[in-house]
């Protein structure tokens, strides 16, 4: 079974957000992690190897530093790593797929596994639209995942519920919280990670157009919240009064 | 040239979500200043009977698509029919609602369309003719302002909530298809639905979470009748939910849904920066918290310092009242 995931090196949660001079999102200083939701993507693929035989192949586009996300995943278990440099290419979900859809249609796959969203600019979108260029099936924000027989079958979440999905091999999916309980990874895994390959190219190497369809225009902070009244008196006093203000004052009831 | 502003009007079970409505509401505000035409494309099995609905919040024209294979969201077939119908007519742009399933129709529609896609967004505004969208990134900790000048159609998802949904009569155009499927490569093998009477997390106007600070599974009973009288959704933090007091699906945040209600009640919750990340865009916030230096007071609207054991039950009994 060859089993591929897609994983984005993101912010940390932490991370407070400031502009350079351009006005863009400044990454100096920010502490970067894998993407919390390619960490299922990535335990699954583990997950499914160990339950048979299979190699999993993890697959980032970023700037040199993402090889640290790749890294990781190796030190999890992953067997090998691509790198795809973006170097100073500015991308949007679109060229991001058509480069990852590039790079993954090079290789074999069975299964090919992501996050169902990124948790920095990440918009739902890029493992849809690799689906859509490999005209492979695609199950969304799974929460469980049983490979047989060349299919798989998926319990993916809905609003208010869940759904069960069949699919033929080869398929996309994405992971939601609630797959599984990614595994750290040990020192003897952090050892080892250092010797599996790492094969890096740049995306303008890959022949394929990378000019983006959507155009940021500008960035902006939210409105600095600022703190509002504590309500006073005694518990059962202050419920009280604030059933009343927010019917009276803040008028939402 | 690219013509039309549609909406995607997405139903489940014979109901138009609600949000199709508001994205008709605004959508038809940005087809009049463009003098274009605003359209509705409704798809799944028999369902005619939704048309005047659409009609009444805005639609000139509905595109009305049914089959049988259609009674359930599949993502290859559902995307291949609004393609198809994309492609025919040339609308200039389409929205969805941010839903589970407006966000995974929209991807793979984006892609074989060949366009751009915004999604999550916050607000729409025509600049020069151009249709701009704001939306979050980064959770919430910043925004950006973003537009698709070229490929046609523009895309975006709206998160619900964004637009009032306002009805003014009107009869529609119904454009009948009679569409091909295609191969469609999920199976739905069973849908299982948590029997609640309360609304989406992502949809409700109040929702009411709960903490750390909550102690235990059987405690958020005191959130589900405080909930109740409010018509609220529950909500929760990633420690309640870590903790296994209820599904991860409940989870407000960073890693967990975004909200943007009308009224969010934190109760026993510290207010860390990843949950506020998926509420601060709340209109009106309420802390209940015995720690009066937890973050949380820091941008509540309302704080109420004590403990929630003592505070939650009196608020559902004086809420009853002032709702009565
Ligand atoms: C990668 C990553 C992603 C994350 N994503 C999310 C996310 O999406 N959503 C999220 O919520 N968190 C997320 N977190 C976790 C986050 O950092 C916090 O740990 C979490 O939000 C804390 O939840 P809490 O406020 O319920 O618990 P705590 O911080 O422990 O706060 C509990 C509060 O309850 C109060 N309390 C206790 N007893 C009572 C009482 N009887 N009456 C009144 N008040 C009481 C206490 O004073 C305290 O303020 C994430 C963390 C990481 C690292
Ligand atoms: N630059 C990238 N490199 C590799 N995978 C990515 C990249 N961007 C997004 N992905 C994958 O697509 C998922 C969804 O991302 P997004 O559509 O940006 O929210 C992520 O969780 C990753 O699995």
């Amino acid at each position: 079974m060859k089993i591929l995931v897609c994983m984005k090196q993101t912010f940390d949660t932490e991370a407070k957000i400031a502009f350079d001079g351009d006005g863009k999102i400044d990454g100096k200083g920010v502490t970067m992690i894998m993407n919390p939701y390619d960490e299922y993507a990535v335990e699954e693929a583990l997950k499914i190897k160990e339950s048979g035989a299979g190699e999993v192949t993890v697959i980032s586009a970023g700037g040199a530093k993402a090889q640290d996300a790749l890294r990781q995943a190796l030190a999890m278990g992953a067997d090998k790593a691509v790198l795809l440099e973006t170097g100073e290419l500015e991308m949007d979900e679109y060229a991001t797929a058509v480069v990852l859809a590039k790079a993954i249609s090079e290789l074999e796959y069975d299964i090919i596994l992501g996050g169902f969203r990124a948790i920095d600019d990440g918009s739902a979108q890029v493992m849809g639209r690799v689906a859509e260029i490999l005209n492979v099936p695609i199950v969304n924000v799974i929460t469980k995942l049983e490979i047989a027989d060349g299919k798989a079958v998926a319990t993916r979440e809905i609003e208010g519920g869940s759904e069960v999905v069949e699919v033929s091999l080869p398929a996309v999916f994405t992971a939601q919280k609630g797959l599984n309980e990614p595994r750290y990874p040990s020192m003897k895994g952090i050892m080892k990670a250092k010797k599996k390959p790492m094969d890096k190219k740049s995306v303008s190497d890959l022949g394929v157009d990378v000019a983006p369809k959507v155009k940021a225009l500008s960035f902006s902070l939210p409105e600095q919240r600022q703190a509002g009244k504590v309500v006073p008196g005694e518990p059962a006093e202050a419920a009280r009064e604030l059933a009343r203000m927010l019917r009276e004052e803040a008028k939402v009831i | 040239m690219a013509k039309g502003i549609w909406i995607f009007a997405e139903q489940r079970e014979g109901q138009v979500k609600k949000v199709a409505f508001e994205l008709l509401s605004e959508g038809r505000k940005i087809a009049d200043q463009l003098g274009e035409e605003l359209a509705a494309v409704l798809v799944g099995k028999d369902v005619a009977g939704l048309v005047d609905a659409l009609g009444e919040y805005g639609a000139d024209k509905v595109y009305l698509v049914e089959a049988d294979a259609l009674e359930n969201y599949t993502t290859d077939g559902y995307t291949k029919v609004v393609a198809d119908l994309v492609k025919q007519y040339e609308p200039s742009a389409l929205l969805l609602g941010c839903t589970v399933t407006g966000r995974d129709l929209a991807a793979g529609l984006a892609q074989r369309l060949e366009t751009g896609l915004m999604t999550d967004c916050i607000n729409m505004e025509l600049t020069d003719g151009q249709l701009v969208f704001t939306r979050p990134v980064y959770a919430g900790k910043a925004f950006v302002k973003a537009s698709c000048p070229e490929a046609r159609p523009a895309m975006a998802t709206i998160r619900p909530n964004t637009f009032a949904a306002v009805a003014g009569a009107k009869t529609p155009e119904v454009v009948k298809v009679t569409p091909d499927t295609g191969d469609i490569r999920q199976v739905i093998k069973d849908i299982v639905r948590q029997i609640s009477t309360r609304p989406e997390l992502t949809e409700a106007d109040i929702i009411v979470s709960g903490g750390r600070g909550m102690k235990g599974p059987e405690n958020f009973k005191t959130l589900e009748e405080l909930s109740d009288v409010l018509g609220a959704a529950v909500g929760a933090s990633r420690a309640a939910v870590d903790a296994g007091w209820v599904s991860h699906s409940f989870q407000v945040g960073q890693t967990g849904k975004t909200v943007s209600p009308v009224l969010y009640i934190a109760c026993g919750i510290s207010g860390a920066i990843q949950h506020l990340a998926g509420m601060s865009s709340a209109k009106c916030i309420v802390a209940i918290n015995k720690d009066e230096e937890a973050n949380i007071f820091k941008l509540a609207d309302y704080g109420i310092v004590g403990d929630l054991f003592e505070v939650v039950p009196v608020l559902t009994e004086e809420l009853k009242k002032v709702m009565a």
